[in-house]
């Protein structure tokens, strides 16, 4: 089985994250970048499935040298080789020019019988790219998935998806699919230190827009279906009132405000 | 290239150490226990054999990456003590024994399957005077029978093999008191209850140390490291190593007190503010924080002659007085910066800081570091 786990570099989250001068973004460009945290989650159950089924993992990231720094991680946790989205003009992208990238970049490695994302990045947490990225290439997909059972022979795989409500539901598809990976489906492993070794002499395929024959309103912010405006902190109000009088008074002025204001009786 | 093998085994060994969360210390330090469970695990993920060569089995990195690996074990909240010495002691071995002896033992220590970790060199009565060692192994045959006593033999219940240091010559017969000591290689899982006596000390904080009393104890004579009567000279040799290894781990425990302390001092509020805003709180973590990085540079220099063959006695031996002085500034500073708190054993100060105040004694005392300074370095007249 081959499978391609989908891994998005994003500031470390003990960072201090300070907005950027055109308050369209923060300021990266001293911060340290880790991988999104579910993405770990879906690379560990990629190296399971790896290890239960055979085949090989692919780790991909598009990104400057933090995405380098990830894959790496990635080489070092067990995947066999990495592919890096690394060009200027990918900057700026979002969800959807990452998919249509992405896209190209797993089509041009000869497509996966299983690729895997992160339920949501931990910086947009949109949980967009995974579902488009299925769409690009045309294959199906579960997002939320809370468990993975694959079954190569058939060519299907079975997903657990988490519902709301603390229900989950069961759903078959065909090989190749998409999942996106829910948090704590798993325990992500460590590197060993023979992993780390190991990962210096691993493959890592380094593609630019070019390579992926996109053109440049393909790409990056030109390829981009929404721009970001403004990024903000959101204002912190806090108003108190202290209600007066006696305890039987205070509590009918309390009853009376839950019911006409806060409308929650 | 450098910087990213050091950033992934970093990040390697604090994900491992995560598994090992305070809890698990604070029980262990209540019970007196050894780290069993961690250590397999570090042994298991291979970052014990980073010194090890390739060819036997290990990582074939530096002592700068080991030293990063110890550094982030004791960043973590954890205790290198435990297994530091599964990572070093095979120096000896791996310099000065034979091709029989690395082929047999390298690949097995390497994969955890044999624990070399015991050093037995300390001996009650001659202290940091380490030529004046009492214990004699004269030789019968092929064996050498050896009588004496050890003591703070770390580890000795937790290993398969340990590394002595013996007189084979009587001190009157040399003509330097340096010559006539030898290192054997002893075989624990053999030698205790036949010749070899171990009685646990109880300590201060956590640290499985022992006494060893060595009773008629045969060693075969192909377990003698390198030749006879070089013992002291090979014990000499893998010092630089340990220094360095030492001084990563106080930074290590440096950085754990100034990170812990600076979150408290943020977020513990008394007289209506953090008491992080006085400047009698955030100047000692201040200062500590100064004096770990500058400990730091002196080790991160140390490391970098050694890995080049450069001699470093000066700078290892610097590295190690910086960082354990700074190691222990930081724990004097975190217990001050949380009071009461500093104290009680749920926040863990209280532990680090017992456990960072060995360095100033062991496996070297502060006195003895000065005394080579002087002596060495400063040209000044030998004071002992
Ligand atoms: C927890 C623990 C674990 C240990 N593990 C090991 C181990 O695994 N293997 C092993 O072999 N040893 C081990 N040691 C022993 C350690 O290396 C010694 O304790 C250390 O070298 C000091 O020797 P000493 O205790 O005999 O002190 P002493 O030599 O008696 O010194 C006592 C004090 O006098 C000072 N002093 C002595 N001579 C001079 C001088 N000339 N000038 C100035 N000051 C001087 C010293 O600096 C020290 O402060 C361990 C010790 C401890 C506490």
């Amino acid at each position: 089985m081959k499978i391609i786990s989908c891994i998005k570099p994003v500031p470390d989250p003990a960072s201090r994250l300070v907005i950027n001068e055109t308050k369209t973004w923060i300021k990266d460009q001293d911060l340290t970048f880790v991988a999104s945290e579910a993405d770990n989650y879906a690379l560990e159950e990629a190296l399971r499935l790896k290890e239960k089924h055979g085949g090989e993992v692919v780790v991909i990231s598009m990104g400057g040298e933090e995405a380098a720094r990830v894959l790496r991680s990635g080489l070092a946790m067990g995947a066999d080789r990495a592919i890096h989205l690394f060009d200027e003009k990918f900057k700026g992208a979002d969800e959807f020019a990452a998919a249509e990238a992405l896209a190209e970049a797993i089509r041009k490695d000869g497509g996966a019988d299983l690729i895997l994302t992160g339920v949501q990045s931990d910086d947009l947490g949109t949980g967009m790219t995974g579902v488009m990225l299925a769409e690009f290439l045309g294959i199906g997909h579960a997002t939320v998935v809370v468990g993975v059972e694959a079954n190569p022979d058939a060519k299907t795989l079975r997903a657990k998806r988490e519902l709301e409500g603390g229900m989950n539901e069961t759903v078959e598809l065909p090989v190749p699919a998409l999942l996106t990976i829910q948090f704590g489906i798993n325990q992500p492993r460590y590197a060993s230190l023979k992993g780390i070794m190991a990962a210096k002499k691993k493959e890592m395929k380094v593609l630019a827009a070019a390579d992926l024959g996109l053109a440049d309103h393909q790409v990056g912010r030109a390829g981009a279906m929404y721009e970001v405006k403004e990024v903000l902190i959101p204002e912190r109000k806090s108003r108190v009132e202290i209600l007066t009088g006696t305890p039987e008074e205070a509590a009918a002025k309390l009853v009376e405000k839950l019911r006409k204001e806060a409308k929650v009786l | 290239m450098q910087t990213e093998l050091h950033e992934s085994l970093r990040k390697g060994v604090r994900e491992l150490c995560a598994r090992f969360p305070d809890p698990y210390w604070r029980e262990l330090d209540a019970q007196r226990a050894y780290p069993t469970a961690f250590v397999k695990t570090l042994t298991e993920a291979g970052y014990l054999a980073a010194l090890i060569p390739e060819e036997y089995g290990g990582a074939g990195l530096h002592i700068t990456e080991a030293a990063i690996i110890l550094e982030e074990i004791n960043r973590a909240g954890c205790n290198s003590g435990a297994c530091h010495a599964q990572m070093y002691i095979m120096g000896t071995l791996l310099r000065h024994g034979n091709v029989e002896q690395k082929r047999r033992y390298l690949p097995k220590i390497a994969n955890g399957e044999l624990r070399l970790q015991a050093f037995g060199v300390s001996e009650p009565t001659t202290g940091s005077d380490t030529t004046q060692l009492k214990t004699m192994a004269v030789r019968k045959g092929d064996k050498y029978v050896v009588n004496g006593q050890k003591v703070w033999i770390s580890r000795a219940e937790h290993s398969d093999l340990m590394l002595m240091i013996a007189r084979t010559t009587p001190v009157e017969q040399v003509k330097k008191r340096s010559e006539g000591l030898s290192v054997l290689l002893v075989d624990m899982r053999e030698a205790v209850g036949h010749g070899i006596a171990i009685r646990p000390i109880r300590t201060m904080m956590n640290h499985a140390t022992t006494e060893l009393f060595i009773d008629d104890l045969e060693v075969p004579v192909e377990n003698l490291i390198g030749e006879e009567g070089k013992g002291f000279k090979y014990l000499l040799d893998g010092l630089n190593a340990e220094r360095i290894l030492i001084a990563a781990e106080c930074i290590g425990d440096g950085r754990w007190f100034v990170e812990r302390a600076t979150r408290y001092a943020k977020e513990r509020v008394v007289f209506g503010r953090p008491i992080g805003q006085n400047q009698g709180i955030q100047f000692p973590i201040a200062k500590a924080h100064v004096h770990v990085e500058s400990a730091d540079l002196m080790r991160i220099r140390a490391a970098e002659l050694f890995d080049n063959g450069q001699p470093c006695g000066p700078e290892a031996n610097m590295a190690k007085l910086l960082a354990a002085d700074a190691s222990w500034e930081a724990a004097n500073m975190a217990v001050q910066t949380f009071g009461g708190f500093g104290f009680a054993e749920e926040y863990d100060v209280e532990r680090k800081f017992r456990e960072t105040r060995l360095y100033q004694v062991a496996p070297v005392s502060t006195n003895l570091i000065l005394s080579f300074i002087a002596e060495h370095v400063l040209g000044l007249p030998r004071s002992y």
